[in-house]
């Protein structure tokens, strides 16, 4: 027996990841439904009503979650793409495509929960805050990957370039974070801040922390389907895909 | 070092025997300016307040209409090819076609804005920071929009994907560009953004030759 247990350069190819991930996405779906189960009933039966905020409050069960997921899902995926790049694996840089799309859902409902939740708490849908101006920049970057990957033709180009885009933008998020949280004091626009929200009660960080673990674990299990889909389209040309019995007719 | 001249040289006398394509990213600046009062109205006092605003969207976008042109010439007839395998560095190469691309599109909205300005009714000192806001802010424009030029070489709908990836890296220079006039009319003292400003063009000019050489290299492949 090696005294690794696991070889795990093995499944840098994607002819052994392909199987791996069909093995693990159940394994993750399950796992996002248990904790979304938890974290749901936790913040909608357990988490007792706001004193000032009244029921409303609760959509930030799902808005901090998406709005923490968006931001990491980001550097996550930088940080396949800098491995792609770097190491020049075909898996990484699929597995920063895959990461995308599910980025850019992340960082779009944290900007439309922001706004069911702002209207009713503000009386307005939105306010030039920092860390929404900052959101939508960052789906601004979503969007940009997206595209420019999707405009080249050449998918090991498209890889390299976004992986540029990537890594460009994770220069740019502290900068442009602390950029639009100057100039919004400077304005002293916004008279609402987040920041001013009563300390939470217990049960309400649980139930943010179990939402954002199901979040997690069903990106995980999303980026792997996607994955699996990207192999398959890429590697239509080996013997391996030919063989696989969900790609015979 | 004597490339990179060569490189800047070479591209001004290109941009010489045909002036057109200055001046229209120019009159774009121009006329772009001058709309806003058309279509906000003329009170000195609201003019005033968008000036820096407006002028700084406005350089923000006259500097994107000439930077696909940054590479594209250069990548269809192979010259591009032909710096990439030349033994000076390609960032050295890089880097003198920016300081060319600045020099016909950043410096001219740099030497136009106090006429525009004028028509916003700002006074002599806050044409002066707008100037100096400009100066220190249009490279940095150059330099960013350079990477998202090489990255878009050659690729479908280049302008407009172009714009998307480039815009949202801009947000810090017109915050502190624009911010910087602001703060000087309000009586701030335009110091803070300008070092700011002037902070995230060292950067840029250190980072932003690398990733655009890099990416140059991808679509040279």
């Amino acid at each position: 027996m090696s005294n690794r247990l696991i070889n795990w350069f093995k499944f840098a190819s994607p002819h052994a990841f392909y199987p791996l991930a069909g093995k693990m996405i159940p394994v993750f779906w399950t796992l996002a439904a248990l904790f979304g189960a938890a974290g749901l009933w936790l913040s909608f039966f357990v988490a007792p009503t706001d004193a000032t905020q009244g029921e409303g409050y609760r959509i930030i069960f799902i808005h901090v979650p998406t709005s923490w997921m968006s931001m990491f899902i980001y550097m996550v995926m930088a940080g396949w793409a800098a491995m792609g790049l770097s190491l020049n694996a075909r898996l990484s840089s699929m597995m920063a495509q895959a990461l995308a799309p599910t980025g850019a859902l992340m960082a779009f409902l944290s900007l439309w929960t922001g706004a069911f939740w702002g209207k009713p708490m503000w009386g307005t849908w939105w306010v030039w805050d920092a860390r929404l101006t900052s959101e939508l920049i960052l789906f601004f970057l979503y969007l940009g990957f997206m595209s420019l990957q999707a405009s080249i033709d050449d998918p090991r180009r498209a890889d390299k370039a976004g992986a540029i885009v990537a890594l460009v933008g994770v220069v740019n998020v502290p900068i442009i974070y602390f950029s639009v949280k100057w100039w919004n004091t400077l304005h002293q626009g916004a008279s609402v801040s987040i920041n001013k929200s009563p300390s939470m009660a217990m049960t309400m960080l649980w139930g943010m922390l179990l939402m954002a673990l199901c979040l997690w674990m069903y990106s995980i299990a999303v980026a792997l389907t996607r994955v699996r889909a990207i192999i398959l389209e890429r590697e239509a040309h080996t013997e391996w895909v030919k063989h696989l019995s969900e790609v015979k007719p | 070092m004597n490339a990179m001249l060569a490189v800047i040289r070479r591209d001004l006398l290109m941009v010489m025997r045909r002036k057109s394509e200055v001046l229209t990213a120019l009159f774009f600046f121009v006329i772009v300016s001058s709309l806003f009062p058309l279509g906000i109205g003329p009170e000195p006092a609201l003019l005033r307040k968008i000036a820096p605003g407006v002028l700084w969207v406005g350089a923000l976008l006259a500097t994107m209409l000439g930077l696909q042109r940054m590479f594209a010439a250069d990548h269809a007839d192979g010259t591009l090819e032909q710096m990439a395998i030349s033994p000076t560095p390609l960032v050295l190469l890089v880097l003198g076609k920016i300081v060319a691309h600045w020099l016909v599109s950043g410096l001219p909205l740099v030497l136009m804005a106090p006429v525009l300005g004028i028509q916003f009714d700002l006074d002599a000192g806050a044409l002066g920071v707008l100037m100096l806001a400009l100066l220190l802010g249009t490279p940095l424009l150059s330099f960013i929009g350079a990477i998202g030029a090489a990255l878009t070489l050659g690729v479908r709908g280049g302008g407009v994907l172009l714009s998307l990836l480039v815009l949202p890296l801009y947000v810090p220079a017109l915050i502190f560009g624009a911010g910087a006039v602001e703060s000087h009319i309000s009586g701030m003292g335009a110091g803070g953004h300008l070092s700011l400003l002037a902070a995230i063009l060292a950067l840029a000019v250190f980072f932003a030759p690398w990733a655009a050489t890099a990416a140059l290299r991808i679509a040279l492949e």
